[in-house]
């Protein structure tokens, strides 16, 4: 076993405050930039609403939602220049009753105005994450091994897949209105790592030494990123389903920032997609964690606290998925499932390692 | 199959006719027919789900009998009132209750209640051609168009052709129709795999319970603590304790033997912060297949078990065996050898019980702790420092009478009845307690005998396994892992090309894509499909955007598409 190295020890450490500060500067960019956009689309709307005074009163609906299509932004909502571009919809409906140009939906692209902090807040991520990443390798060549063996590893290297995993999602998908939910979540799980799990650099008990920490944990902390993507859009989507029906039901737009999200269907439908990935990542978990389980304890499944848990959100997810071919669960109810499927994340991954006692029980804090 | 509707954009309000159930006026066999429905309809499987996910949580709040049973038996003790009426709910055996039984069997009856109509439906689909070319082609989720110049050569009926060998390049299965009109077509179709990808997974999660059940049936498992030098042989008298499958029976048991030679332990001492924490377990074993088969050395591990004579032996826990003599009051040995003691911390604070029947005038039993590395507090109360037997001393309480093994009830070897016994060694006397490092030996008081403690050897607690059932669990398992990344991740889509001759002599083409199910990369799809029909025609890019100017529907009846795309 090699030697424990405590000068890389230090050094991660280190890495791990800096990143921490990294993303702590980064999410107040974000916070920034979304209430920028509340600001201008306030006096944007006051400009619209004198513009659109002799429109036609459903355009006007359109560019008020903040979620109509490409065609009511060509005129009055021009000057606000963000929010999508294109319209969501059910992959299966028809996209050219009358739009430009829009193909496939869900695209979110936003307008051409340039969102400086929010890229100052992107670049912070990006320097944030650079900085975590060096610190999580560091943790791991102090100790020798991969660097997820205890709470305090799980948290900070969780925490950077979760930032990795966003910043991938973000060069195919305009996704920073995330960013204050995903990068909050980040921070939140370094504070916790730093403050509440923090372990020092050691080797692994002899229950963990073994090929399938590798792969088990890695593809667990994955999928677990994805779920975290899945759940800030699924609560978006609450959200903004919420102030579609009462902006449909003709009371005024009180929530400006949503405007910059896109409409509850792009978010239900791309959601849909990564919890499609999350869930075969979280299948492939339990499928590992199984075989882990019978080369350790000699069977396969034997309803530990953790295996309970494990199986739990996999069904609920299972129940997501189903939810969104269920005639009536579309939409908010299959949002609520997703939710609910990550609370059992954060669950099993805080109070089941913490305080329930079971064979997983190494997660390095308590005793 | 109904429930997979389509879904279209409009305003969400879900709540409305969730929950409609209108119950008709039907028979007997009329309300089987309904019940069946309901339980086969997607709905019903949703809500089977959600309570499964639900029916488990408890398993993991209270303690569960097949894992903890001691633990159970104190949550009893503790809780009087409640405990019992918990039990009555099963909440200590979840996973083997009737109502989480009722739970994954509804739920499970009602996956075979729906995979197999839509295996009937899809192996109909698959083996008829694909749905007669919409009227209207432009209403489709993407549709485009290619105008073939005059004088190009290529007439309707070529470039149809044309677009099915594209499309067959693509590896779509086509139908070319209608050649005979002056709007010949072809209908495509690809992505079959997907629900054959989903019948698959939703057959495999049978096959993964059918598997369990079948290892219920037929596994045994048991455990045996072996200390350094003794020998387990594969019969039911070499188990510590056995639980066979429902199907056991004593033939099963291949009777090969496995002796612990060694047990190494390693622990950390290279860190201040993890000093003394176990680091490694190897265990030495010598393996025999039968009586009389020669010895093979194998190294037994933590996450790497040993496979023998169709069982896995897996090392599960270890600990300290004292080897220890008890002379009687008569001079005879009554007692000799390792005892077994319970690690109860990390410094391996080992309990520790010795009965001695044997002993004469009176039986003796000593109840204490084995300490590894024993350190002295203010009070010269000894306690363990370190896992490693650095200044090993046991720490022992002696009492004389009787032990209480005669009457017929079963005693756990781990605990002494002092009821009936006297209390002749221990702090609160003035006798004191028993202090012994190695190779030293105690005088009991009043004529008892003594007690020596000659050396230290370690135990290891195997469990042993044979599992005939789990190699087809992993099986299912990746059958359905296979099944669900199929279904969720291939498209299954239909395009239609139909084609008709300008009076101007220039060849129109026109082509629609219809997604069933999610798809998102309808639109890559169509670019791609856009691209190939360009290339084949020597049409350029370029001129597709003019395309869409021109408004060349060919055919401009009031059909709507998804009628055709309703075809089942
Ligand atoms: C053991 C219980 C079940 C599990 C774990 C399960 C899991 C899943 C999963 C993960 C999916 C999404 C992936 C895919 O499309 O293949 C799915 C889809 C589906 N399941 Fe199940 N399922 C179960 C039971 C059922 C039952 C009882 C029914 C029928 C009543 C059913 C009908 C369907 C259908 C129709 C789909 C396709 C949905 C779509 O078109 O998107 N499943 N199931």
């Amino acid at each position: 076993m090699p030697e424990i190295n405590q000068s890389f020890a230090l050094l991660s450490e280190r890495l791990m405050l800096l990143a921490g500060l990294a993303y702590a500067v980064a999410f107040c960019a974000y916070a920034w930039d979304l209430f920028t956009f509340s600001q201008a689309a306030k006096r944007g709307l006051a400009a619209d609403t004198r513009a659109t005074a002799a429109a036609a009163g459903v355009e006007k609906d359109a560019v008020l939602a903040g979620v109509g299509s490409g065609a009511a932004r060509g005129s009055a909502g021009q000057d606000l220049g963000a929010g999508p571009q294109d319209r969501g919809v059910r992959p299966s409906s028809k996209t050219h009753a009358g739009s430009d140009g829009v193909t496939a939906g869900d695209s979110m692209r936003y307008g051409k105005e340039r969102r400086v902090v929010a890229r100052v807040a992107v670049a912070l991520t990006i320097l944030a994450a650079v900085v975590q990443g060096f610190a999580v390798l560091f943790r791991g060549l102090a100790a020798g091994r991969v660097p997820w063996g205890n709470m305090y590893e799980f948290c900070t290297t969780g925490s950077f897949a979760v930032a990795v995993v966003f910043l991938l999602v973000l060069t195919r998908r305009d996704l920073r209105f995330l960013g204050t939910f995903v990068i909050g979540l980040v921070l939140v799980m370094v504070v916790a790592a730093s403050v509440a799990f923090w372990t020092p650099v050691g080797h692994l008990v002899p229950a963990l030494q073994s090929y399938w920490l590798v792969i088990h944990v890695s593809i667990a902390v994955l999928s677990s990123a994805f779920f975290t993507l899945t759940f800030a859009m699924s609560v978006l989507q609450l959200f903004q389903s919420r102030r579609e029906a009462s902006i449909g039901s003709g009371k005024p737009d009180k929530f400006h920032v949503m405007r910059l999200v896109p409409n509850a269907l792009s978010l239900e439908n791309l959601s849909y997609r990564i919890n499609g990935i999350a869930f075969v990542g979280w299948t492939l978990t339990l499928m590992f964690g199984s075989i882990w389980a019978e080369k350790a304890w000699g069977r396969f499944w034997g309803w530990d606290t953790k295996e309970v848990w494990t199986f739990v959100i996999w069904v609920v997810y299972a129940g997501y998925l189903h939810a969104r071919a269920t005639k009536g669960w579309t939409g908010t109810r299959a949002a609520w499932l997703s939710i609910v499927g990550y609370l059992c994340v954060v669950f099993n991954f805080t109070i089941v390692n913490v305080y329930f006692s079971g064979l997983h029980s190494y997660a390095g804090v308590g005793s | 199959m109904k429930e997979t509707v389509v879904k279209e954009p409009k305003g969400k309000a879900p709540q409305a006719g969730a929950s409609e159930v209108v119950l008709p006026q039907l028979g007997f066999g009329g309300m089987l027919r309904w019940a069946w429905r309901q339980l086969t309809s997607m709905r019903t499987a949703l809500f089977l789900l959600l309570m499964l996910a639900v029916a488990a949580v408890p398993g993991s709040l209270f303690p569960q009998r097949p894992s903890a049973p001691a633990e159970v038996t104190q949550y009893l003790k503790d809780n009087p009132g409640s405990g019992p009426i918990m039990d009555w709910f099963r909440l200590f055996d979840v996973y083997s209750s009737p109502w989480f039984a009722a739970i994954y069997l509804l739920l499970f009856t009602s996956l075979i209640g729906c995979v197999l109509p839509r295996a009937k439906i899809h192996w109909k689909a698959m083996r008829s051609a694909p749905p007669r070319t919409p009227k209207r082609l432009s209403r489709l989720a993407e549709y485009g168009t290619v105008t073939i110049p005059a004088g190009s050569g290529i007439d309707a009926e070529t470039a149809v052709r044309d677009a099915a060998a594209v499309l067959k390049a693509r590896r779509y299965r086509v139908d070319v129709r209608d050649l005979d009109t002056d709007r010949p077509s072809v209908g495509a179709e690809i992505g079959f795999m997907k629900e054959v990808g989903n019948l698959i997974f939703h057959t495999a999660m049978i096959g993964v319970l059918a598997a369990i059940a079948f290892s219920g049936l037929f596994g045994y498992s048991g455990q045996r603590v072996l200390v350094e030098g003794e020998t387990f042989v594969n019969t039911l008298t070499g188990y510590d304790t056995f639980t066979p499958g429902a199907n056991f029976g004593e033939g099963r048991l291949s009777p090969y033997s496995a002796t612990l030679d060694r047990l190494v332990v390693k622990y950390d001492r290279s860190t201040e912060a993890h000093y003394g924490q176990p680091l490694d377990f190897t265990a030495t074993l010598s393996v025999k297949d039968g009586p009389g088969a020669e010895a093979k050395t194998k190294t037994l591990k933590v996450n790497e078990p040993v496979a023998v004579g169709g069982t896995n032996l897996y090392l599960v826990g270890n600990g300290y065996a004292p080897v220890v003599t008890v002379k009687d009051g008569e001079g005879n040995v009554a007692f000799q050898g390792p005892v077994i003691t319970i690690p109860t911390d990390g410094a391996y604070t080992s309990l520790m019980v010795i009965k001695v029947p044997d002993a004469k005038p009176k039986q003796l039993g000593f109840v204490g702790f084995f300490l590894p590395t024993a350190v002295y507090n203010d009070e010269g109360v000894a306690f363990g420092s370190d896992p490693d037997p650095f200044n090993p001393v046991l720490n022992l309480n002696a009492y004389t009478g009787d032990l209480g093994l005669d009457s017929g009830v079963p005693r756990n070897v781990f605990t002494l009845d002092t009821s009936g016994m006297k209390e002749i060694n221990s702090r609160n006397l003035d006798a004191g307690g028993i202090v012994l490092k190695p190779n030293q030996s105690y005088t009991l008081p009043d004529g008892n005998g003594t007690i020596s403690f000659d050396g230290i050897k370690r135990f290891a607690a195997l469990d042993i396994r044979h599992d005939p059932g789990q190699a087809y669990v992993l099986v299912f398992a990746l059958l359905a892992l296979a099944g669900l990344m199929g279904s969720l991740f291939l498209n299954r889509r239909r395009v239609w090309v139909r084609t008709g001759n300008h009076p101007d002599g220039r060849t129109m083409v026109e082509f629609g894509l219809l997604a069933r199910g999610e798809d998102h990369r309808l639109a890559g799809e169509y670019a791609a499909i856009n691209k190939a029909l360009h290339a084949k025609w020597l049409v350029p890019m370029d001129a597709a955007g003019q395309n869409d100017d021109e408004q060349i529907i060919i055919n401009d009846s009031a059909q709507s598409v998804t009628a055709a795309s309703k075809d089942q």
